[in-house]
């Protein structure tokens, strides 16, 4: 006997009962539903993740001054200028896996244009910090490196800063712009950049830069008040960078002067890829659970399925004891029973692809993420699903080929 | 006791078969059949009767191959089928012999020449083949226009018509019939037996249990059974049953 025959022999017997084989299935269409579901929707968010961090820049490192402790009150990391500008240059040109390093200072300042104004990040930087954060002009210029040795009193403005002062898509390159009650040329305008993982908004700041933020903004102090940015090489190297960069601050700062009691570091280097990667494996541990989960209720499926493959079976005895004494071997109904169990499992599992993709693609939509349906995943679990069909329709399947037929046949 | 190959087409030889009760002593047994020798030759029309008890059904499953005997030896048309397993008996059942049962068994919601293509399924034949056979045997039975009806659309009477149909579809050299006619009045089963003897008439055997005296008369010869032993094994002359009415 062909398995064709067998095939179409059990997609007729599932045909005449098609709700019930209908609420059999629905376990299973559940269960691949949301493993698909599940596993859509943790590579979209991880995918989100790592877009949202890639906006951050590639390969950076972040590092801040050392706290200060004044009356036993303890400032936070940076509330003491312990880089030194001569620090920062000796981080330029003496760690061979830093290729950029830039500084950048904060302080928040009021924007006064022609009518409106806008309280906003107000940072001063080299030119430098926009090719670490690959971050493009929409019109205008950015400051050159004379301009920000030179402290020109010029302005690079974010989108969202354009929007408040000028209402958006405006183009203020060439006016002026009053910071903190002094006249600044707008040179350039943003990209937009859209929000940080944690909700800032990049596009909220206005640049400068770096001797104009400490001559007008930070008032005349020349202490590297702020951030230092740098770039690793690659992507492997933000590891190698940031030992690089702690022994390179360590040995300046003289912690390690008496190595019988070598003193704390004074200084921060925050790693952002080690951040971004530990962010999307939260992620993935929480889908690979849900996705978990979901595989259980695709097992409970099955427990259906074999349930109501034993009841079929016992409904059937008549018919089974019919087929075994018209030339039916045991082998012949025992295909029959696990095609029957095996169909149901395999339409359940591509009726749960449907479904499984409908919804991720709704809720990637709603949510605004990529919709992206891993393949493997898609066979994985239809292969799955296949072998609870075959798990849980042995046993009834057996027990079907075992019947003797002259029982069967005298059953009621 | 020859040993030889017999002659015969069905060939019994001291043929016992003994059960335990289920949930019972196990070693109290029933005698259901008791060394029971017995040849029906090619072409034989042969009833077998019996009170309930008296062996004949389980003689029946012996013969048709859905039971094996406990001791002895069973030739069908020279083959020793004591021994052999159960994919082996399957294809024996398929391939010669054919059955009709009392409740006729049709499978429900299931069309009639795809009731009579059953046993060719299980035979292998292709799908072709297998729908211009199983055709050709309903004309045979007399229901060539009722090819697409379903079990309930039709009387008791063409429902066993449609059960003989498949019984013979594959050209077995035996049927089987355990009180073909249980089910059916008079005038039906009258026109059911005289299906079977002119199945009879070319070559094929017919073994029918009946516990109806009248209907026994169809027959060539009466087999008839009592405490697992044939008491008496008469030959007779064979009642013609009249031509079957029209339904």
């Amino acid at each position: 006997m062909t398995l064709f025959l067998t095939l179409r022999i059990a997609a007729r017997a599932l045909l005449l009962n098609k709700t019930r084989s209908f609420l059999t299935m629905l376990g299973i269409i559940i269960g691949v539903g949301s493993v698909i579901a599940m596993a859509a929707i943790g590579a979209g968010a991880r995918e989100q993740v790592r877009a949202s961090f890639a906006t951050m820049g590639a390969n950076l490192l972040i590092i801040t001054g050392g706290s200060s402790s004044r009356s036993g009150g303890r400032g936070g990391w940076g509330s003491q200028a312990t880089v030194t500008w001569d620090d920062f240059k000796t981080i330029q040109t003496d760690v061979p896996s830093v290729r950029l390093a830039a500084p950048l200072l904060r302080s928040n300042g009021t924007l006064v244009a022609d009518e409106q104004n806008w309280t906003t990040s107000v940072q001063g930087t080299t030119p430098d910090y926009f090719d670490l954060r690959s971050w493009a002009l929409s019109s205008g210029t950015r400051f050159d490196a004379a301009e920000a040795a030179g402290g020109a009193k010029v302005v690079v403005l974010g989108q969202t800063v354009v929007g408040k002062l000028w209402g958006e898509g405006a183009d203020p390159v060439g006016r002026s712009v009053r910071i903190s009650n002094i006249p600044f040329e707008v040179i350039g305008v943003l990209a937009k950049l859209g929000q940080s993982p944690y909700g800032t908004d990049y596009d909220d700041c206005a640049m400068m830069p770096v001797t104009t933020f400490m001559a007008k903004i930070q008032g005349g102090s020349n202490a590297l008040n702020g951030w230092v940015i740098v770039g690793a090489s690659s992507s492997d190297g933000t590891g190698v960078a940031q030992r690089q960069l702690t022994s390179l601050l360590r040995d300046r700062h003289h912690l390690d002067a008496d190595p019988t009691d070598p003193r704390p570091d004074d200084f921060q280097i925050r790693n952002l890829t080690e951040m971004a990667s530990a962010e999307a494996e939260g992620t993935s541990t929480i889908t690979n659970l849900l996705a978990a989960i979901a595989g259980v209720s695709m097992m409970v499926g099955g427990i259906g399925i074999m349930n109501i493959m034993l009841v079929s079976v016992s409904e059937r005895t008549r018919e089974i004891g019919l087929r075994l004494a018209v030339g039916a071997t045991p082998a012949n109904i025992l295909w029959q029973f696990l095609v029957e169990a095996l169909l149901l499992a395999s339409v359940g599992g591509f009726v749960g692809i449907g479904l499984g993709v409908g919804a991720a693609s709704r809720l990637a939509h709603a949510y605004g993420w990529p919709l992206l349906i891993d393949p493997d995943v898609v066979v994985g679990v239809v292969c799955f699903s296949a072998v609870v069909g075959v798990i849980f329709g042995l046993y009834p399947a057996r027990h079907a080929s075992q019947l003797d037929p002259i029982e069967a046949l005298r059953s009621e | 006791m020859s040993t030889s190959e017999p002659n015969g087409l069905l060939v019994l030889e001291d043929v016992s078969r003994t059960y335990r009760v289920p949930g019972g002593d196990p070693t109290v047994q029933v005698h259901a059949l008791r060394n029971v020798s017995l040849r029906i030759d090619a072409g034989e029309f042969v009833a077998i009767m019996g009170a309930s008890g008296s062996g004949k059904s389980t003689l029946m499953n012996v013969l048709g191959c859905l039971d094996r005997p406990s001791g002895g030896r069973y030739w069908i048309d020279g083959t020793d089928v004591s021994s052999l397993n159960k994919a082996a008996l399957a294809a024996v059942r398929n391939q010669t012999l054919g059955f009709v049962f009392q409740s006729f068994h049709l499978l429900a919601r299931t069309s009639a020449v795809e009731n009579v293509e059953l046993p060719l399924i299980y035979g292998g034949v292709p799908a072709r083949e297998r729908r211009a056979r199983a055709t050709e045997a309903l004309r045979r039975v007399g229901l060539g226009d009722r090819l697409d009806h379903h079990p309930n659309q039709m009387s008791g009477g063409q429902q066993q018509r449609v059960a003989i149909a498949r019984a013979i579809v594959s050209n077995p050299r035996v049927i089987l019939a355990d009180e073909p006619t249980g089910n059916l009045d008079t005038t039906t089963s009258l026109g059911v037996m005289a299906l079977l003897q002119e199945l009879g008439r070319t070559g094929i055997t017919v073994v029918l249990v009946t516990h109806e005296p009248d209907i026994a008369e169809y027959a060539g010869r009466v087999l008839i059974m009592r405490d697992g032993m044939v008491r008496s094994d008469l030959r007779q002359t064979q009642k013609l049953a009249e031509a079957p009415a029209p339904e």
